[in-house]
């Protein structure tokens, strides 16, 4: 990454809390659906400005760790930390309150999220996805959110396709726009799940483009793929999650040349 | 080259077939004294039926907009994670849908022999704002309207559900994600998806309560059937008027189902429906039926719940 660009472009993460703690922190976070334990003691470190990819066999609990990290799943037990301050509960003399809505929604306005199957309103322009939040979360005027929104889909490559719907984009077109309608809060934290899953071969390029952008740039980024390069390239740590746990972390370089946990090696020579 | 399109004679015999039978109800129409064409040509316009037909489009509205209103709330609540909503809602539902819709007018008609007076106050304390008699707030109109507009709540309500469930979890999970609240969410994501599939059945409800506005004539109402049977039973020209009905109800059904196309085009818009129109129109429509084929599917499945 280089400096000025990071510079630039870091200005969620710098701007608001230079204040040294790690952007997430997760300790012993437990998680189940039913009787299905899916997490079962989740303990990661996200650095400010880190690029962390999450590997592992399906059904290991990536996707569901990443939506606890923005509330969409309510964790069972443990402690979920983003920017110093608990997702989804208040601690107050030492009781653990859990919030109300409103409280949450603001929680959220402050981590982007990226879906596997992009999640696009269909009923709206690629322009009013991208400005609906700015406008009617952040209430900002109409102008000011278009030209908000105007600046992040320049920014994903879509400035000629603004008024287009999303049936009428590529699937690589219309995850491009989904990233721009999370970058248009200014997250401090983007978590991607799957990103390029629902992909065609040709079209993953351009996103996996678009999101070493945005990482050169200095965001905080959990990324849950299978794309080993992007891995390899990208991420600043690379965490194995297998059975509701994290089994290995470390550089990308470590773990993908030089796993510890059998398991690792395992999954890596099915998948690689 | 030149090709030799198929030849279709089967085509031809039924076409020949049907002009005979419809030239045959022609003659027979326009032959037969008992219709009197006369008298359909002087009540057509007449003032009395024009009166009736205002309030039939008036009741009609009213009950509607009652009735659409009344069944978002009710599907709301019917989704709600509180309990307690739920079960009134489903209550509600119960019971409007579990009796007939001519007792229910009928109660509404006789409200005075439930509850001779009305009263607005704080019970069990004796402070009262006002007392009045049930007959004077609650005529044939606003009975008509409550009976017709209630009904048509608890048949809306589970129309309205359907639409909210048929929406992608997903979306109200990327609207979670930047931060919109659970109402805005239902308001500006949520709703307006729904509204493709909730649109085309309401259409047929829309369609049905203009002509069950008829059955208020046994509360005295004052709509177009009730005014038209208060002739005929005086003048005893009774399929004249009958059919002078029909012709106002077919007019009015037809406005509808145009405002209908256009209602469900604007709800359909960035839908993949629209875009394979969009192609077909340009490749030469072969897909069009494909995305009418599943237009009306969908309308049947929906409106089969019906009375």
């Amino acid at each position: 990454m280089t400096t000025s660009e990071a510079q630039s472009q870091g200005e969620a993460n710098a701007a608001q809390g230079a204040n040294g703690m790690p952007m997430v922190v997760a300790e012993q976070v437990w998680k189940s659906f039913h009787h299905l334990e899916v997490l079962k003691g989740i303990d990661l470190r996200v650095e400010r400005g880190q690029v962390v990819v999450l590997l592992g066999p399906s059904g290991g609990g990536k996707s569901t760790f990443l939506r606890c990290i923005n509330h969409l799943e309510k964790i069972d037990a443990g402690r979920l930390y983003v920017d110093g301050q608990l997702v989804g509960f208040r601690e107050q003399g030492g009781k653990v309150y859990e919030m109300k809505g409103s409280e949450v929604s603001r929680q959220r306005a402050g981590i982007g999220m990226v879906f596997q199957r992009f999640n696009l309103f269909p009923h709206m322009t690629a322009l009013q996805n991208v400005l609906e939040a700015p406008r009617y979360v952040q209430h900002r005027s109409l102008a000011d959110a278009t030209e908000e929104a105007k600046t992040q889909l320049n920014r994903v490559g879509l400035g000629d396709r603004m008024s287009y719907y999303p049936a009428q984009l590529s699937g690589g077109q219309q995850q491009r726009v989904a990233i721009a309608r999370s970058l248009a809060m200014h997250p401090k934290l983007m978590l991607f799940d799957e990103p390029t899953s629902a992909l065609d071969p040709e079209l993953v390029g351009e996103v996996l483009a678009v999101m070493t952008k945005l990482a050169q740039a200095g965001m905080t980024m959990i990324v849950v793929t299978h794309e080993a390069g992007f891995a390899r390239g990208v991420a600043d740590l690379v965490a194995v999650l297998d059975s509701g746990i994290v089994i290995e972390s470390g550089p990308p370089k470590q773990v993908f040349e030089d796993p510890h946990n059998p398991r690792t090696k395992e999954f890596l020579s099915a998948v690689l | 080259m030149k090709y030799i399109p198929v030849r279709h004679h089967w085509r031809w015999v039924s076409a020949g077939v049907i002009a005979v039978l419809a030239l045959a109800l022609a003659y027979s129409l326009a032959k037969n004294p008992n219709i009197g064409w006369g008298v359909i040509g002087e009540y057509l316009f007449k003032a009395l039926t024009l009166r009736g037909v205002l309030v039939t489009i008036e009741l009609t509205v009213i009950a509607m907009v009652i009735g659409v209103g009344g069944g978002v709330i009710l599907a709301i609540m019917r989704l709600s994670r509180n309990p307690l909503l739920g079960t009134v809602s489903w209550f509600y539902i119960w019971l409007f849908r579990g009796t007939p819709l001519l007792v229910q007018l009928l109660i509404w008609g006789f409200l005075g022999a439930l509850y001779p007076r009305l009263f607005l106050g704080i019970p069990f304390i004796g402070v009262v704002f006002a007392d009045v008699p049930t007959s004077s707030v609650i005529g044939a109109f606003t009975a008509s309207i409550l009976g017709l507009g209630l009904n048509e709540a608890a048949y809306a309500a589970e129309l309205v559900r359907a639409g909210l469930i048929s929406v992608d979890p997903g979306q109200t999970e990327a609207a979670f994600s930047v931060g919109m609240s659970g109402s805005l969410t239902l308001r500006h994501v949520v709703l307006p998806q729904a509204m493709r599939v909730i649109i085309p059945p309401m259409g047929n409800e829309t369609i049905s309560m203009l002509k069950m506005t008829s059955l208020v004539s046994v509360i005295s109402g004052t709509d177009l059937l009730t005014q038209l049977q208060r002739v005929y039973t005086q003048t005893f020209q009774i399929i004249p008027l009958l059919l002078v009905a029909c012709i106002w109800y077919l007019t009015l059904t037809t406005v509808l189902s145009i405002g209908q196309h256009y209602l469900e085009r604007y709800f359909g818009r960035g839908t993949t429906r629209e875009v394979r129109q969009q192609v077909a129109l340009a490749t030469g429509g072969a897909e069009t039926l494909i995305g009418a084929g599943v237009g009306a599917m969908s309308d049947q499945k929906l409106g089969e719940d019906h009375r």
